[in-house]
């Protein structure tokens, strides 16, 4: 499936490994995070980029410092009202200061796309048929933002206090 | 579209700015984008339904119902006639008020929505977060500013709650919905420790002004109290904290079972001492951040929105004659429907939407139009909305009194039973709402119209009925003195009843009693009930204090005395 | 007369997505009103008439189509065996009427 990441329709680099499968050769590969804690050694050790893929239940800190180690984080949506990874890409971001590429994966809506981007995923394995165009349009549907986020947007206080205009309506 | 006359906005409330305007337009156009996208088929009604929700728009029975925010239960006059318009142009010519403040339209279609919204927008009004499983509308004392009971307005707190929970990127997709109820006095008018969190302004052991955060309250099929959370949070970390629960709940809560999804449950799974320890992790952290601190001009610009009107320098005279010679009637609608004012010389003036027969909370465009005139004659243009589903003018001076008593009695509008047994709160039910299992409002209406007399009504004193027409308890039946929940027993709808709860500070879950009534029984029932409170009270007690007292017992034999009878004769 | 439920006879519903009116299976198609609806006796017409229903779901003009069990009463009318199924056929069992004096307001 596509990815979209830097604004940006690309080839993934990366193959999502399932558990009872071998490894690649090379390349990028994604593990669950039970696979991780069984195989860490070995998949730390491969001369190639590892990723960890989450299940929606399970928290980004059980990575531990091993998280830093890790060029992927992907945070599955196994259905669009599930709405932990938000608080898991949030965590990644602030708590764990993790600068790696947080992935959102599984069932997600374009309209999640812009919360998505505000809490810190910066990648998307999309639908086939997903287009760029309407990537950049979800996340340019609201101008403004009450809340901070990871995303360092100014929010409409911030603005206000900046000066910008504030005529009453 | 008609053109509204131009109105200044009002001056008590917060007024949008550029940036709120924007916020709202768009999400109009975004609302109009899915919409087209659904009819479209490029979204199925499933991918629909969650964002359909979270612009406050249900599929019910008969057709669409939109859910319309009014923020702390807060309208200006413009709103008022802006919400008839609607309820004329888009619907059958009524509303309907909420036990969560808000104002439904039964009878609302699809394609015409996106106009709705436009409509709305231009009076500064949304159904931004309605629905869904998000922070909902934030509610708070409908006697803000104008009692004199309160430490400081709620609504200032309650405006910046509103903003930071609007498409709050972490949190639109919570577990379940989310309700924050915000008060600013020991007398809770707002129902908050019913709430999935609530804010009570509270003053320290040094006369400062904080925070006392709760959480974990709720209604439907399992009823909890809240717990506190934080005896004292203060003023510039308030949104720091409210942010570390949401996150804890997001995070931790059950998504497997859609009816163990409130942070009720989850509060109560893991205990209030644990939940509290995992909030407190989060706050330390967000505190640290910086990013969520409330300064101190920022709650002070928002305050300042919310600004008393300069009142009249007056002393109390209550008056006594009415303007249309119907003395008694005047005089029993002071007795029940005026309430104390901060300032001498003015009341608080509360509309009953309950005239016995009538559908408990709904309103005509008509009489909203005429509401409209009489908030911007008699109290500086604004109303508010209780979650009892009346309404309420704050700031009304002693002397209007007998034109207010007289222009309400002209519409309608001037039933004395505030607070009153026929005062019923009554969700729609099986007559509109998709969810239900029975019909609630005709059982409201034949228990009004049985206790319609009104010097029965006043020697019975205060006691609140609440009906749901399900156990999602919309109707807030938890929380009545006398509460009723309308059940489907073999596609036969029976009515069981609960006594002894509360929603006021003294909050309590009611009894249930035991087996559900008939539709034909119930009234019977209910009314055996009130006989005994009124054979077994002491002086002074109220049917909630002598329900505490000697419990459930004497209560059920009389409730059941058919059945006993039947049973003995049998 | 009495039927048992496994032979009560059926009837199709479904709200128009656009308008959100309650609507009623009729020879392909829909209507508004509940007594020009087809009534199913055969439980294999009734399920064949769902299946068809869908057409219209993915076609973006009905939403959640479903089958509710109705009765035949003594003087041969049709009505509806669930409390909600005879509101949604006939309205709110209530007038809204708000206010008595409202229309002079």
């Amino acid at each position: 499936m596509p990815l979209i990441t830097g604004d940006a329709l690309v080839a993934d680099s990366f193959i999502t490994v399932a558990d009872d499968a071998p490894l690649p050769e090379s390349g990028g590969a994604i593990v669950s995070l039970a696979r991780f804690q069984k195989d860490r050694d070995a998949l730390l050790a491969r001369n190639a980029p590892i990723g960890v893929e989450l299940k929606a239940s399970e928290n980004p800190e059980l990575l531990g410092d091993d998280v830093h180690r890790l060029s992927v984080v992907a945070l599955d949506f196994p259905a669009f009202r599930d709405g932990r990874a938000f608080s898991w890409a949030r965590i990644l971001r602030t708590r764990l200061g993790y600068t790696g590429q947080v992935r959102a994966v599984g069932k997600f809506l374009y309209d999640q796309v812009n919360y998505q981007h505000r809490v810190g995923f910066d990648a998307w394995i999309v639908p086939e048929g997903f287009t760029l165009e309407q990537f950049r349009r979800a996340l340019s549907e609201m101008s403004h933002v009450y809340q901070p986020s990871t995303d360092g947007r100014k929010t409409i206080r911030e603005l206000r206090a900046a000066g910008s205009k504030t005529r009453q309506h | 579209m008609d053109r509204p006359e131009f109105e200044p906005p009002h001056p008590h409330m917060y007024r949008y700015d550029e940036f709120d305007a924007q916020f709202v337009a768009e999400r109009v156009e975004q609302f109009r984008g899915q919409v087209a996208r659904r009819l479209s088929g490029e979204l199925n009604e499933d991918q629909f339904k969650p964002l359909r929700l979270m612009n406050g728009l249900y599929l019910q029975l008969h057709a669409y119902m939109l859910r319309i925010a009014v923020p702390y239960g807060t309208l200006a006059s413009r709103q008022m006639r802006k919400l008839a318009y609607i309820a004329r142009r888009y619907d059958k010519g009524f509303g309907h008020f909420t036990t969560r403040t808000n104002m439904q339209f039964n009878w609302i279609k699809l394609v015409e929505v996106p106009d709705i919204l436009s409509e709305l927008a231009s009076v500064e009004m949304h159904c931004i977060q309605t629905s869904g499983n998000c922070v909902r509308n934030v509610t708070a004392d409908h006697f803000a500013g104008a009692t004199p009971d309160e430490i400081e307005d709620p609504r200032p707190l309650a405006e910046i709650i509103r903003q930071w929970s609007s498409l709050h990127p972490e949190f639109t997709f919570l577990a379940r919905k989310f309700k924050i109820a915000v008060i600013a006095s020991e007398t809770d008018r707002a129902a908050a420790q019913w709430h999935d969190m609530a804010v009570q302004i509270v003053r320290n052991g040094k006369g400062r002004a904080g925070y006392k955060v709760i959480a974990g309250g709720g209604m439907g099929r399992t009823p909890y109290i809240a717990h506190v959370m934080s005896e004292f949070v203060e003023r510039e970390d308030i949104l720091a904290y409210l942010e570390a629960v949401l996150r804890v709940y997001n995070m931790d809560s059950r998504r497997d079972n859609i009816h163990k999804q409130r942070i009720k449950i989850l509060i109560n799974t893991v205990g209030p001492e644990e939940f509290r320890r995992r909030v407190a992790r989060e706050f330390e952290e967000i505190k640290r951040a910086g990013t969520l601190q409330l300064p101190q001009e920022e709650l002070a610009r928002i305050t300042a929105y919310f600004a008393p009107p300069a009142f009249e320098k007056l002393t109390d005279a209550m008056p006594v004659v009415s303007e249309d010679g119907g003395d008694a009637d005047f005089e029993n609608w002071k007795t029940s429907n005026i309430h104390q004012h901060r300032a001498p010389g003015h009341a608080i003036v509360t509309i009953s939407l309950k005239e016995p027969g009538k559908v408990p909370g709904d309103v005509s465009a008509d009489q909203m139009e005429v509401i409209a005139d009489m908030m911007d004659e008699f109290s500086v243009g604004e109303i508010r909305v209780t979650h009892e589903q009346n309404l309420v003018l704050p700031h009304v001076r002693q002397r209007d009194l007998p034109a207010i008593h007289a222009r309400l009695k002209a519409i309608g509008l001037a039933t004395p039973n505030a607070g009153l047994i026929t005062d019923i709160i009554c969700c729609p039910g099986l007559d509109y709402c998709d969810l239900a299992n029975a019909r609630s409002i005709p059982i409201a209406q034949t228990i009004a119209q049985r206790f319609a007399d009104l010097e029965r009504q006043h020697d019975i004193g205060e006691l609140k009925i609440k009906i749901s027409g399900c156990i999602n308890a919309c109707g807030h039946h938890h929380a009545g003195h006398i509460g009723i929940l309308g059940v489907d027993k073999k596609g036969v709808e029976f009515y069981q009843l609960q006594l002894g709860g509360s929603g006021a500070e003294d909050a309590s879950i009611g009894d249930i009693m035991g087996p559900g009534f008939g539709e034909h029984e119930i009234a019977d029932a209910v009314e055996r009930v009130v006989n005994q409170y009124l054979k077994l009270r002491n002086k002074g007690e109220r049917f909630l204090d002598t329900y505490r007292r000697v419990g459930m017992e004497p209560f059920k034999n009389a409730a059941y005395q058919e059945q006993l009878n039947a049973a003995y004769n049998g | 007369m009495a039927h048992s439920p496994a032979t009560r006879p059926q009837m199709l519903t479904a709200n128009d997505l656009k308008q959100g009116d309650v609507l009623y299976w009729k020879a392909g198609g829909w209507v508004k009103a509940f007594d020009q609806g087809d009534v199913f006796t055969d439980p294999a017409a009734a399920d064949a008439a769902l299946a068809q229903a869908q057409a219209f779901v993915t076609g973006n003009r009905v939403v959640a189509p479903y089958l509710f069990e109705v009765v035949r009463q003594d003087n041969g009318s049709i009505r509806p065996l669930k409390e909600r199924e005879i509101i949604r056929s006939l309205g709110p069992s209530i007038s809204p009427d708000p206010g008595k004096q409202a229309s002079h307001g």
